[in-house]
């Protein structure tokens, strides 16, 4: 059980939800992710550990709403609990001083790309952070990125705010700009396929993290596993952190939408239930 | 061990257990003819969770108790990896003494009302009968008696707790709740210990729980053990992993002096065959955990899981036959056994293959998956099946199976699982640098006390040192390691 410490809306369907995890917040790094589990009935899911506070003993997840669970973690409220919540799992983000980082986010993946843009400053790395979103209001974190990023481009499907664009653009545009040794993207797989394809044109090292469909996320199941350089290989214990040069995308969606027609009904009968209590 | 060949001895020439064996001749005893045990109906069960076997009435447990004409030199103690007194137990059912019988098996066995139900009887404790090895004839059912012994028991209300010495606040720690750390904890509690179990799942009871399905091995009965080992005195930290949450280290620091591991055979193999990763193919972990620890199957559980109609499942297993008939049970119209030798190879226990069959499942045996194929969607459709014959024994002294060639064909599949064994749990060994581990991952020990051959404060035991067993050697391995950290722990406090 962990209580619900703090929470805030960052636009409608994606909030910041702060647990008291003590143990947790102590052996976290960046880059780890927990496994939570709301009631007896509810499935086990993975969310990044944005930050971490040691003195409180608490974790920040920031979580957009897609389906059943993430939309019963966003009704919860504080002062209630979270029936699971077991971690940190996965590796931890290798960071060291390489020179310049660009670091790319869209949609949700800017939660954890938050922790890795912070390391790499503080490894003493120039950070140039690309932050991507459909719209204005999608747009996260903004503040606490351009605390640690030398800068930050905002790029928007729309135009409403930033720029307009695709998140290659911002990240191209850097790359012509000025000499980049390392890259991060995270987000909805088909942004970092694509960002993946445009360092690689550059002979970029880049990093992404994976956000496939997982159960224990102890390695013991292989729900998680996805082709990286022609091996299979398990996203909790292994990454989620992957070369994105080597990685199969292709694969990796195909994996992701395993469920998709159950878990869209149980999302209308979940919403449905909703409806008959409001 | 001289010490218990004497107690057996004494305990035999109790006037008590004089008196039963004379009360009948030993050649009225051996004529009989061995129980067999009730089950439910195939048709009815395949579509249901309902237990498989139903258990023995009195009676016929009695009767099945005549049958044991209790031996000067019990060979059967010598198959079973905790030594129950056995004998001695089915003396009291045959008394009609129940809850007697009970206790005698809780001397030494934590969880009797699972192993009577899971253990693969007919290679330990039956295979060293008298009537085995000396008659030629069907052993004692000893595995039945001892389910029904435990079942009675635990459906009296008048179960008892085993006694805790009293109370010392060494703490030590059981990493991982499967029978070996259950075993191991109670027994630490016995000595006295503050003893914590960590558990990284949100459930305690390891493959018990996650693994083994309901229609096997209730989870009550799992449930009502663990609740016991509570009551002794034992807790619990479920969504607790060591060397993640916690290392090795803050534990010590938090006062833990001795560790047992028993963290399990959790890493799943797969074949690294063509179109592995295609969507509706799973490990059989991942398609026994959805079904029975995340209760996918019930809608009013938010996990999903595929059910298809042509499930086939490869491997020849325990693990494979429960899976193959889960997916039965989850409405499958064909449910296969792909098993590339034959079935005299198969390393599951006789009575699940028995089952499997009776419930309709198919056997495709000599045969192995080479590809499989998906739809657009990238869910399988089919897989590449070839032909084998068996050949020259190899390491493990069973035939070897070789490919024919020119032999393969396709079959009609849209759920795959793959069940092919699983590797040591390496989160443990990684965040050890100093555990001395084998190229294959599992934990060096000695073989009598289970301590690490590098790290004095380190114990293992079950799957995590053997790579792959049985419920009762885990749990046996759990028993020699509490001995060893209780040694261990007087040997260290008397140093200082
Ligand atoms: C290591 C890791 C870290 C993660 N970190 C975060 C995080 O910090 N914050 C966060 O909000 N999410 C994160 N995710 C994704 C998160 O686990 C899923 O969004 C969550 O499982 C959704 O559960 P649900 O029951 O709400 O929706 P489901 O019913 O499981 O899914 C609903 C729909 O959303 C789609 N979907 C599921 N997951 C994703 C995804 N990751 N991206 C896009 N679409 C998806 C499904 O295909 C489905 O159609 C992470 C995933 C991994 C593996
Ligand atoms: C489907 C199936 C059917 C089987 N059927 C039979 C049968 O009929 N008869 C039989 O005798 N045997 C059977 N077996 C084998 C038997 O279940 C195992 O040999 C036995 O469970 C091993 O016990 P264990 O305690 O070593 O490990 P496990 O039961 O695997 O338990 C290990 C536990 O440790 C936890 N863990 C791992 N790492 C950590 C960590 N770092 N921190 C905290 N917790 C951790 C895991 O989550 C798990 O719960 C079967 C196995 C399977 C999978
Ligand atoms: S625990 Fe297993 S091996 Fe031992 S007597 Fe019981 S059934 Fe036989
Ligand atoms: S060997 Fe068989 S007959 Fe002899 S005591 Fe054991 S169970 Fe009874
Ligand atoms: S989530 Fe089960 S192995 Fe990764």
């Amino acid at each position: 059980m962990s209580k619900i410490l703090e929470k805030e809306f960052f636009s409608e369907n994606v909030a910041k939800i702060v647990l008291l995890a003590p143990e947790i917040a102590r052996s976290r790094k960046p880059g780890h992710f927990v496994i939570i589990k709301i009631g007896d009935k509810g499935e086990r899911v993975p969310l990044t550990i944005a930050s971490s506070d040691d003195e409180k003993g608490s974790i920040t997840l920031v979580v957009q709403k897609v389906g059943v669970t993430s939309a019963k973690l966003l009704k919860l409220e504080v002062g209630d609990e979270v029936t699971d919540v077991v971690g940190p799992l996965g590796k931890a983000t290798h960071i060291e001083k390489v020179g310049t980082v660009l670091c790319a986010g869209g949609g949700v993946g800017v939660a954890p790309l938050m922790p890795i843009v912070e390391g790499f400053k503080k490894a003493g790395n120039r950070v140039i952070t690309v932050l991507a979103a459909r719209t204005k209001d999608l747009v996260i974190l903004e503040e606490q990125m351009r605390k640690y990023s030398d800068e930050v481009i905002i790029m928007t499907d729309d135009g409403t705010y930033g720029r307009q664009g695709l998140v290659t653009q911002g990240m191209e545009e850097v790359i012509k700009r000025e000499k980049v040794d390392m890259s991060v993207i995270i987000g909805p797989a088909i942004m970092m396929k694509f960002g993946a394809l445009t360092t690689k044109k550059y002979n970029i090292k880049t990093y992404v993290s994976l956000n496939t469909i997982m159960v224990d996320g102890t390695g013991m199941c292989g729900a998680c596993r996805v082709s990286v350089g022609g091996k299979t290989r398990f996203v909790c214990v292994d990454g989620p952190e992957f070369d994105a040069h080597q990685v199969d995308f292709g694969q990796m969606m195909m994996r992701m939408g395993a469920y998709k027609d159950q878990e869209y009904a149980a999302y209308q009968k979940y919403l449905g239930t909703l409806e008959t209590v409001a | 061990m001289e010490n218990i060949i004497d107690y057996l001895k004494a305990e035999r020439s109790q006037e008590w257990r004089n008196e039963i064996r004379k009360s009948m001749k030993t050649k009225e005893r051996t004529s009989k003819v061995r129980a067999s045990m009730p089950e439910a109906d195939p048709e009815v069960r395949n579509k249901s969770n309902v237990e498989v076997n139903t258990g023995l009435d009195k009676d016929i447990a009695i009767l099945e108790a005549q049958r044991c004409i209790d031996c000067p030199t019990p060979t059967c103690i010598d198959g079973c990896p905790v030594g129950i007194y056995i004998p001695k137990f089915i003396k009291k059912i045959e008394v009609g003494d129940f809850l007697a019988a009970a206790s005698v098996l809780k001397e030494t066995n934590g969880l009797p009302a699972v192993c009577g139900r899971v253990c693969p009887q007919e290679k330990q404790c039956e295979a060293s009968c008298f009537y085995t090895l000396k008659l030629n004839k069907p052993p004692v059912a000893i595995g039945y008696l001892e389910r029904f012994a435990a079942d009675y028991e635990r459906n009296s209300g008048k179960a008892t707790v085993p006694e805790v010495a009293g109370s010392s606040k060494v703490k030590v720690a059981v990493v991982g709740s499967g029978p070996a750390g259950l075993a191991a904890s109670g027994d630490l509690a016995k000595l006295g210990y503050d003893v914590t179990v960590f558990e990284a799942l949100h459930e305690i009871g390891g493959v018990l729980k996650y693994g083994i399905p309901e229609f096997r091995l209730p989870n009550d009965i799992v449930d009502f053990e663990i609740e016991n080992l509570r009551k002794m005195g034992v807790k619990f930290r479920n969504n607790f992993l060591v060397g993640k949450t916690a290392s090795f280290e803050d534990l010590k620091a938090d006062g833990f002096e001795a560790f047992f591991v028993g963290s399990g055979a959790g890493l799943p193999r797969f074949m690294n065959i063509p179109g592995e990763n295609y969507n509706g193919i799973f490990s059989s972990n991942e398609y026994l955990t959805r079904v029975n620890l995340m209760n996918a199957a019930n809608p009013e559980f938010d996990t999903p899981v595929i059910s298809g109609k042509n499930v086939a499942v490869i491997g020849g297993g325990n693990t494979a036959m429960d899976s193959v008939r889960t997916a039965k049970r989850l409405g499958a119209k064909r449910a296969m056994i792909i098993y590339r030798r034959s079935e005299e190879e198969m390393p599951a226990r006789v009575e699940e293959v028995k089952h499997a069959k009776e419930e309709g499942i198919e056997f495709m045996n000599l045969h192995n998956p080479l590809e499989y194929y998906a739809d657009e969607t990238g869910r399988v459709k089919s897989a590449k099946i070839q032909k084998m014959k068996l050949g020259e024994p190899d390491a493990s002294g069973r035939r070897r199976p070789i490919p024919i060639e020119g032999s393969e064909f396709v079959v009609d599949v849209d759920t795959v699982v793959v069940s092919v064994g699983v590797s040591p749990n390496p989160i443990v060994p990684a965040s050890l640098s100093k555990l001395e581990i084998t190229d294959w991952g599992t934990i060096v020990v000695d073989k009598d006390t289970m301590q690490s051959s590098t790290m004095p404060e380190i114990f293992a035991g079950g799957d995590i040192v053997r790579g792959g067993a049985t419920v009762i050697l885990a749990m046996g391995d759990g028993r020699k390691a509490a001995a060893g950290m209780h040694k261990y722990i007087q040997e260290k406090t008397k140093a200082n």
